[in-house]
């Protein structure tokens, strides 16, 4: 075993050395050269070919989403699988699946903010970017599956001239009221992160046009001291705030089935195995983004193979806890001596829907496991091939519930098999290309990577006087901030 | 760096009355300890601007804590009690209906509601407080007009002090600023 000197954690930052911290941005670079990388992505005349193609693509897609829905609305939502017994179709698979995948960029942005887990930093921005965009695609299908789309707002509680009220007590009105605080908090938080970082893009813009429309969004935004005091106050209420939010917002979604009386959905295990999931699904699809992104744009050293390194280990550990509850559903069922219960979990397995649970436990519960390996950890296309097997079996994962339990419940006269039509699958491909064309606009227009959040975790952010028994307590730099017995610092 | 390629005396130029004075700093260490001089120095109406914020320079300018928490600590309980008010006096009062056998109000069916927009009214305060406490949006500030300030949100650092400041003096602040360690002293002006 050799010693690792600082050269080698400088190259490679995924090496363990107990008596110093792992540098979180790789290279040469300063606070110049990080602005300088992250901006010239924004500022950059015209984009790459590749993201010209993507973007095409991606907003086809997304007219294929409006078109099919324009379909259902037009037509009736017989134009959906959806039918007796089987009632929820792929509209609240897609919503359960696109609504967890948002909740690893708030759980990245908050969560490990509060556990003060740096390296946060690099990647935050576009998680947190990611969570909006997929709670945007969730918003999509509730919306609407519940049939009569041009009265949807009958769900909010408003005084009206039928003096009705909605029906608190019901879960799905709670579904309302924990996806929209949770999508209007999500952007709060995203786009308060952003502002010193949108100010940085207005006093380099060169262009009038420029210089307003980032100067309207960056609200006079001048990094007083005075300003940040308040600001990295209010951006720790809000991760404090958004920590319960998540984990709310999952449970309740959950609830949506817990709370009823099916066998397969009536386990009180649901809030905690979805969470888990959730964040499962979100770590893998924000790997799923990064590791092209820091290839593409340029970002090796400022999103670095310990960042996917990481995220691997926390896939390899909410993964591990999927698969944990997936067999205690199975336990319980057996140990809960219900019949119906039984049946649903047995028929789950090896029943009609068979080929979809083993799809789900080999995506969800075998591929991470690989991530036990430290090569698969860091080898980008490992990582992103396991990432992308993930986001299949979560998908799935909510296939196999709401299908199964729906298609065989308490009496066998009424079971069915469920097929979805063209316009579910098509509707759910073009929510694809929606959160895809979001998420191309965002690499394009806003700084994808926090950057005076990252510049904070650099070495040359912190003097030995005042980080020794700092709250942030970060190591600073021996050889770069040597004070001497006269005050002054060496470089 | 194009902003670099600006001379400190351009805007000296410029007409109109005085709003401070501007020094840079070119890392953390030199502004904590100019920082400390100007706090000890006693003035009120200065601060400092950074591309991060700097941990150690609440301390170095000796500033009080904001009070936005109590802020969002009331939001949190209006919206608490927001929540179960509404609840109970649509479902319980103004519109009683009996579905599934269940109570009309009862706290555990009624938590989630309640906790959400407890959520939403603190979230919602936290960030509109934390604008209002901070005078923003502000889209004019005399600081705007230094082309050398640009760099504040990238890779500098800089200490304004205001010429309203009641300690102010022309000349004897620019002395004092000059001594500091900085760039050289820049004049900004208002308009």
């Amino acid at each position: 075993m050799t010693t690792v000197t600082a050269d080698d954690a400088r190259l490679d930052n995924t090496l363990e050395d107990p008596r110093q911290r792992a540098p979180l941005v790789l290279g040469d670079n300063d606070f110049t050269s990080v602005t300088e990388k992250v901006c010239g992505l924004v500022e950059r005349p015209r984009p790459p070919r590749a993201w010209y193609i993507a973007f095409a693509v991606s907003v086809s897609l997304t007219g294929v989403m409006f078109a099919m829905i324009g379909y259902l609305i037009f037509t009736g939502v017989g134009v959906w699988g959806v039918n007796n017994p089987v009632g929820w179709g792929w509209a609240i698979v897609n919503f359960v699946f696109w609504v967890g995948i948002g909740h690893a960029g708030t759980l990245i942005s908050a969560i490990l903010f509060l556990f003060r887990q740096k390296w946060r930093t690099s990647i935050n921005r576009f998680a947190e970017a990611m969570t909006i965009f997929a709670v945007v695609c969730a918003g999509v299908f509730p919306g609407i599956h519940v049939g009569r789309v041009w009265v949807a707002y009958w769900m909010a509680p408003y005084p009206n001239q039928m003096e009705m009220w909605p029906n608190f007590r019901s879960p799905l009105l709670w579904d309302v009221f924990a996806v929209s605080t949770y999508a209007l908090v999500s952007t709060l938080f995203w786009y308060m992160g952003m502002i010193p970082d949108l100010a940085t893009i207005r006093d380099r813009a060169r262009t009038r046009v420029r210089q307003v429309i980032y100067g309207l969004l960056a609200l006079g935004w001048r990094g007083s001291n005075r300003q940040w005091l308040r600001y990295e106050r209010a951006y720790l209420l809000l991760a404090a705030l958004a920590t319960p939010l998540v984990l709310s917002v999952h449970s309740v979604v959950s609830f949506d089935f817990a709370v009823s009386q099916l066998p397969g959905w009536h386990t009180t295990i649901f809030p905690p195995y979805f969470v888990a999931g959730a964040i499962f699904s979100g770590f893998a699809m924000v790997t799923t983004l990064a590791v092209p992104a820091r290839e593409f744009f340029g970002l090796k050293e400022i999103i670095t193979p310990r960042h996917l390194e990481n995220m691997a280990k926390i896939i390899l550990a909410t993964g591990s806890m999927v698969g944990y509850s997936y067999s205690i559903e199975f336990f319980i069922a057996w140990y809960g001596g219900n019949a119906y219960e039984k049946y649903a979990f047995v028929s789950r397995a090896l029943g009609p829907y068979a080929w979809a649970y083993w799809t789900m436990v080999t995506c969800n519960v075998l591929a991470p496991q690989l991530f036990w390996f430290k090569r698969c950890r860091t080898t980008p296309w490992i990582l992103m091939a396991v990432c992308i097997l993930v986001n299949i079996g979560m998908w799935f994962e909510r296939f196999v519930i709401t299908v199964t339990s729906l298609s065989a419940d308490f009496l066998p006269s009424s079971w069915g098999y469920y097929s979805p039509t063209f316009v579910d699958v098509l509707t759910f491909v073009g929510s694809f290309g929606l959160f895809f064309t979001l998420f191309l606009l965002f690499v394009r227009y806003v700084p994808m990577v926090a950057m005076a959040e990252v510049k904070s975790v650099m070495r040359e952010s912190t003097v030995e006087a005042h980080a020794l028994g700092d709250y942030w307590g970060d190591m600073p730099h021996p050889e770069r901030h040597r004070k001497t017995p006269g005050g002054e610092v060496k470089p | 760096m194009t902003q670099a390629a600006s001379t400190p005396g351009a805007t000296g130029e410029r007409e109109g009355r005085l709003w401070g004075y501007l020094v840079e700093f070119e890392g953390v260490p030199p502004l904590l300890e100019a920082a400390e001089k100007v706090r000890d120095a006693g003035y009120r109406k200065w601060d400092c601007h950074t591309p991060f914020p700097v941990h150690g320079l609440n301390d170095a300018m000796g500033v009080r804590p904001t009070r936005l928490p109590w802020l969002v600590l009331g939001a949190g309980i209006t919206g608490a009690t927001v929540g179960l008010a509404m609840q109970y006096w649509t479902n319980a009062v103004d519109y009683p209906f009996l579905i599934s056998g269940k109570p009309l109000f009862s706290l555990p069916a009624n938590i989630p509601v309640s906790f959400e927009l407890t959520i939403l009214f603190s979230a919602v305060t936290a960030f509109l407080g934390m604008l209002v406490l901070n005078n923003l949006p502000e889209w004019y500030h005399a600081l705007f007009h230094s082309p050398r300030f640009r760099r504040a949100t990238a890779d500098r650092f800089y200490i304004s002090i205001e010429a309203r400041d009641p300690r102010f003096d022309a000349e004897a602040t620019r002395a004092f600023l000059e001594s500091l360690g900085g760039s050289p002293v820049e004049e900004v002006k208002e308009k």
